[in-house]
């Protein structure tokens, strides 16, 4: 963690953690993140990843994100980034980014990669079929979270350096790769910060 | 730590659809992001690719719907089907306000948010209908935070600004958008004897105005409506608060829509940075053409439905 930036707020230790503020729900994963003790702010240019030891990539449409990513330049500083071992956590549509490959997108539809998985786009249905329920997530503790599924992607496929750490109904929902997260529902949309908490150690680690 | 909405169900509960968490939740994702108005699936998949967030699915934009007169209702089923089936993205469509059963059949087309909408003919000029009764969440446009709070209180998701939609003039918007941010600043000021009084003079819950004066915004997201027709219309809303724009007939009215549509998508990601928007206004061809609200008679003014 060699980040130049020097935020007063900034204590030794404290990770300042990026989110990506293309489009998505942005300001609630820097309210988590803020709670999970890292200093969280919005990313939205190449330059601004320098500044960064982590990144959030947020909840949102997928194929907007993938758009604007491209037409401001991030896709390959991005890129770039992850193979130097940038930790990265993707909720929902930043689970989609991350895959290396994705079904159901749209033509052309272009992701940062990261993880050896293919995802499929909105597989558990329409706006009508998103769901809560309750979800064991494999390295965090004190019971299961509260999965918020909406318009929700799920892995279709692994490699064999990929990690699941977690299921919903037969379907993979959540998984690691070295220091890339990736889950397929919103803990920022809940109030428990634990698999936020998970990503900034993750990101102390790195 | 605790959400303020409904709580998850244990394990052993079937997972649950249609709460108000992932109603509301679904809007969140949208933030940052354009809305647009379609009329044809190659107009949905025009809007896709330059960018959209969602498509709003209608029979005509609110500029004919101006224009051709009568009564507007619910766009035609085999319609809607048609552009769900021409994008991923997610699909709105509108009801008339009250028509409760347009909503029912929308909700069974599979749409993904129903737009309780001035812009079509009110099918009640008493109620608007009961949101909570459905799965699919619902938008509804305001003027004030009392009128916001009011649609919240009914199930209502998401709230945008009216504006004057139609009209290519996003004087209406701004109107609509500056009152709510300064009632809710105003709230923001009270003690907690001042809410009681402040709940009667919104007709609103005193719950929900105590929650917005704790939050300091609405419980749920906040997105700009009504006359956006250039990517600067669309940074202003951004930069006077609003999460998100519609867009209506400022795209497909326009000269070049392909291109205005991806311009205003940038300039709403980009919203507080001028280079970014000069750079997306440069040659967007003819803007539409758009109409003075203070020359529209009183009738023709679609703000002033919905109460």
């Amino acid at each position: 963690m060699s980040s130049p930036v020097s935020s007063p707020a900034r204590t030794p230790g404290t990770p300042v953690i990026g989110v990506l503020a293309l489009q998505g729900d942005v300001r609630e994963h820097l309210v988590a993140l803020a709670e999970a003790d890292a200093l969280a702010r919005p990313v939205r240019r190449p330059e601004e990843l320098a500044e960064i030891d982590g990144l959030v990539i947020p909840g949102g449409e997928s194929t907007t994100m993938s758009k604007l990513a491209g037409v401001f330049g991030m896709l390959e500083p991005l890129r770039e980034r992850i193979r130097a071992g940038l930790p990265v956590y993707g909720t929902c549509a930043g689970m989609i980014m991350l895959a290396d490959k994705i079904l159901d997108g749209r033509e052309d539809q272009q992701t940062f990669g990261g993880v050896d998985m293919i995802v499929r786009r909105n597989a558990f249905g329409r706006q009508n079929e998103s769901f809560e329920a309750s979800v064991e997530v494999s390295g965090v503790e004190g019971g299961p979270v509260e999965g918020v599924f909406i318009r929700a992607p799920w892995v279709e496929s692994v490699g064999g350096e990929v990690e699941v750490l977690a299921r919903h109904d037969g379907h993979t929902v959540a998984v690691r790769q070295g220091n890339v997260l990736a889950t397929s529902f919103h803990p920022e949309l809940t109030g428990d910060h634990r698999v936020h908490a998970l990503f900034v150690e993750m990101v102390r680690g790195a | 730590m605790s959400s303020a909405l409904p709580t998850t169900p244990s394990q052993d509960q079937a997972p649950a659809t249609g709460t108000a968490r992932v109603k509301r939740g679904m809007a969140e994702q949208l933030k940052g992001g354009v809305i647009m108005d379609v009329v044809t699936p190659e107009q949905a998949k025009i809007a896709e690719d330059a960018g959209a967030v969602a498509v709003m699915a209608l029979e005509r934009v609110p500029a004919d719907i101006r224009k051709d007169g009568g009564v507007a209702r619910m766009s035609d089923p085999d319609m809607i089907e048609g552009i769900i089936n021409a994008v991923s993205i997610p699909v709105m469509a509108k009801s008339r306000i009250g028509h409760f059963v347009e909503a029912q059949v929308l909700q069974s087309l599979g749409v993904d948010y129903i737009d309780e909408s001035e812009v079509l003919t009110p099918a009640d000029e008493v109620n608007h209908s009961d949101k909570w009764a459905f799965t699919t969440p619902f938008v509804c446009g305001a003027t004030n935070l009392g009128e916001a709070l009011r649609r919240i209180a009914e199930g209502a998701a998401m709230i945008r600004s009216k504006g004057e939609a139609g009209t290519g003039n996003v004087v209406e918007a701004v109107r609509h958008l500056r009152q709510i941010k300064n009632e809710i600043a105003k709230l923001r000021g009270f003690d907690n004897h001042e809410l009681y009084a402040a709940a009667k003079e919104l007709r609103a819950p005193y719950e929900l105005v105590k929650e917005v004066a704790e939050l300091g915004k609405l419980p749920v997201v906040l997105f700009s409506a009504g006359g956006v027709a250039t990517p600067a219309d669309a940074a202003l809303m951004r930069q006077l608060g609003a999460e998100g724009v519609f867009v209506g007939s400022g795209i497909f009215k326009s000269g070049d829509p392909a291109k205005r549509a991806a311009a205003i998508v940038k300039a709403t990601t980009f919203y507080d940075d001028p280079k970014v928007i000069a750079d997306a206004s440069r040659d967007l061809g003819e803007a539409m053409v758009g109409i003075n609200c203070d020359t529209l008679p009183e009738a023709e003014r679609y703000a002033n439905r919905g109460w």
